[in-house]
């Protein structure tokens, strides 16, 4: 289905996706894991072509994407839904019509000066807030609700899409514990209800282990590791973040029951 | 059980739909209306003018190409003489600008402190902020080009006038700009300063200043293109520079179009050089120096 092939992207002398390569061959659940600045964000930026890549292609279903313009980009990112780290929907606006976003690709300006949306996508709209539990709050603005709905919303947007894929950046890293569990256990039903593809840059390992079916490790723009979450051992687990045998991963960690144990660690640390 | 709570479930969901349509046909509704109201104005509007009209909006538009169409075949035909005209018209051009910039720098000056006396949060005498804002609105309610004429009046021709007159305008229109900027910068760093013991004018000027500046220089200079063209509007009237140059050879039938060509490409040329300029230190302001 999804196919990359030595996609690199360079920003002036610095190299952010050093000629990643990776093949997907059925819809499923794939984390990113790494360090702040491994190129896994620039990695899930290029898939929905909000930044061009350098140089390799990324096909799908035998479509290539890295060289769509104009419509067909366009069309390609509707297939393609983003969920962004800090939400980035529009504020001022309230939650249906944010959800009513996601089906921008298919309106024309006009209709979309005048708000004019079908009442049928009004409907669908509200369906799927009532889907990720967040109905109740359709008429209030989105800046109204806390950090775990709006991510909520946020996915509602990009389901309203019906996309391919959903590639989900950071999704959870500025969310607390309980909803970060909210969240992920939503993009996991999506994949398992709706067989739509996965794709999520996570920083902590216990959330890919947990969600996903398959983990790739990024390690200075460079993939250091794709398989399935049972072979990511706690070596290699170092060896992508770079750390020495003083780390843990209850240290990175935002399950609440791995946190108490995360606590004790660093008591220990300050201790010593 | 579990049946009544679905159902309960389902009669919720069916409420919350029905809401969310009535909210979507309201706006609807609204937004037909605002519509409605803006074709309204909009020709109902033209109609009164094109009805107060001396001449007739529709027998006159055919002549409305005539002026730039007789500038521009006479400049073509004198184009050997555009640049002597333009180093003729320099210096008048300078004192223009020069007559610009001084009520620029005066107006931006006036407009801060009456900026900040007059928004919400930072104001040193929060009872005093509607006494500064009429005073402002006073300033820009005077068409400058009156305070132009009784300043001539009374101290003669030439640049001061021009320059005060300016400068008012400027103040109370830079004022208000200023105070639209200053009423969204973040009190967090003024709160910090207050409670370190910070007196207000070191609080405006270590906690708001730096926030605002950017935004300042660019209404600023915004400001001081508008007064390069009114100060060259006031050369009309008898106050000096490229006005009163521009007004001799814009009159019909002298056979100075030529001119009046050249100095319209030098005040073009001004406004472009001073919008580069403008932007160019407006990045630096906001981005800092590039390494």
């Amino acid at each position: 289905m999804l196919r990359l092939d030595k996609v690199t992207k360079t920003f002036g002398a610095n190299i952010a996706v050093d000629a990643a390569s990776f093949v997907v061959d059925q819809p499923m659940m794939i984390g990113i894991i790494g360090r702040s600045g491994a190129g896994k964000s620039t990695l899930l930026r290029m898939l929905n072509r909000l930044t061009d890549a350098s140089s390799g292609e990324i096909t799908f279903d035998g479509l290539n994407v890295t060289a769509l313009r104009g419509v067909a980009r366009r069309n390609w990112q509707s297939q393609c839904a983003m969920i962004f780290q800090q939400f980035n929907l529009v504020p001022r606006l309230d939650v249906v019509s944010n959800v009513l976003h996601g089906s921008l690709n298919q309106r024309s300006t006009l209709s979309t000066l005048f708000n004019l949306y079908p009442d049928e996508d009004i409907h669908r709209a509200i369906d799927i807030l009532e889907r990720l539990g967040i109905a109740e709050h359709a008429p209030k603005r989105a800046e109204a609700l806390s950090g775990g709905q709006q991510q909520r919303v946020a996915i509602a947007r990009a389901l309203m899409q019906d996309p391919r894929i959903i590639l989900a950046d950071e999704p959870i890293a500025s969310l607390d514990p309980m909803n970060a569990q909210v969240v992920m256990q939503s993009l996991r039903d999506i994949h398992e209800q709706d067989g739509r593809m996965v794709i999520a840059n996570l920083h902590t390992l216990d959330t890919a282990r947990r969600y996903c079916d398959r983990v790739i490790g990024m390690r200075d723009g460079r993939i250091v590791f794709d398989g399935t979450p049972e072979q990511l051992t706690t070596s290699m687990a170092r060896e992508i973040y770079g750390a020495d045998a003083n780390f843990s991963e209850a240290t990175t960690s935002t399950q609440i029951e791995t946190m108490e144990a995360a606590r004790e660690m660093l008591a220990d640390i300050a201790a010593q | 059980m579990a049946t009544t709570d679905m159902m309960q479930g389902r009669g919720r969901a069916q409420t919350i739909h029905a809401h969310y349509m009535a909210m979507v046909q309201r706006r609807r509704l609204y937004g037909a209306l605002t519509l409605l109201i803006f074709f309204l104005l909009f020709f109902g509007g033209f109609y009164v003018a094109d009805d107060r009209n001396a001449g007739g909006f529709w027998s006159g538009l055919s002549q409305l190409g005539d002026f730039p169409a007789g500038v521009l075949s006479e400049a073509w035909e004198k184009r050997g003489l555009l640049p002597a005209h333009m180093v003729t018209y320099f210096g008048a051009l300078v004192e223009t600008v020069n007559i610009a910039a001084v009520s620029t720098l005066v107006g931006a000056l006036f407009g801060l402190i009456l900026s900040l006396m007059s928004t919400r949060g930072l104001s040193k005498w929060p009872m005093m902020i509607p006494v500064f804002r009429r005073i402002m609105d006073i300033m820009r309610a005077v068409p400058e080009i009156v305070i132009a004429l009784v300043l001539i009046f009374v101290l003669g021709g030439g640049p001061v006038p021009a320059m005060v007159a300016i400068a008012f305008h400027t103040t109370g229109a830079l004022g208000k700009l200023f105070s639209e900027v200053s009423e969204n910068a973040d009190l967090k760093p003024v709160e910090g300063l207050a409670s370190a013991g910070a007196n207000w004018s070191q609080r405006m000027l270590l906690g708001v200043i730096p926030q605002v500046a950017p935004n300042f220089l660019s209404y600023a200079l915004l400001r001081f293109e508008v007064n390069i063209r009114a100060s060259a509007i006031l050369g009309f009237v008898g106050a000096g520079g490229i006005g009163y140059e521009l007004k001799n050879a814009m009159s019909w039938g002298q056979g100075k179009f030529d001119e009046a060509a050249a100095i319209f490409l030098l005040l073009f040329g001004t406004i472009v050089f001073f919008d580069q300029l403008s932007s160019y230190f407006r990045n630096r302001l906001t981005k800092g120096v590039p390494q």
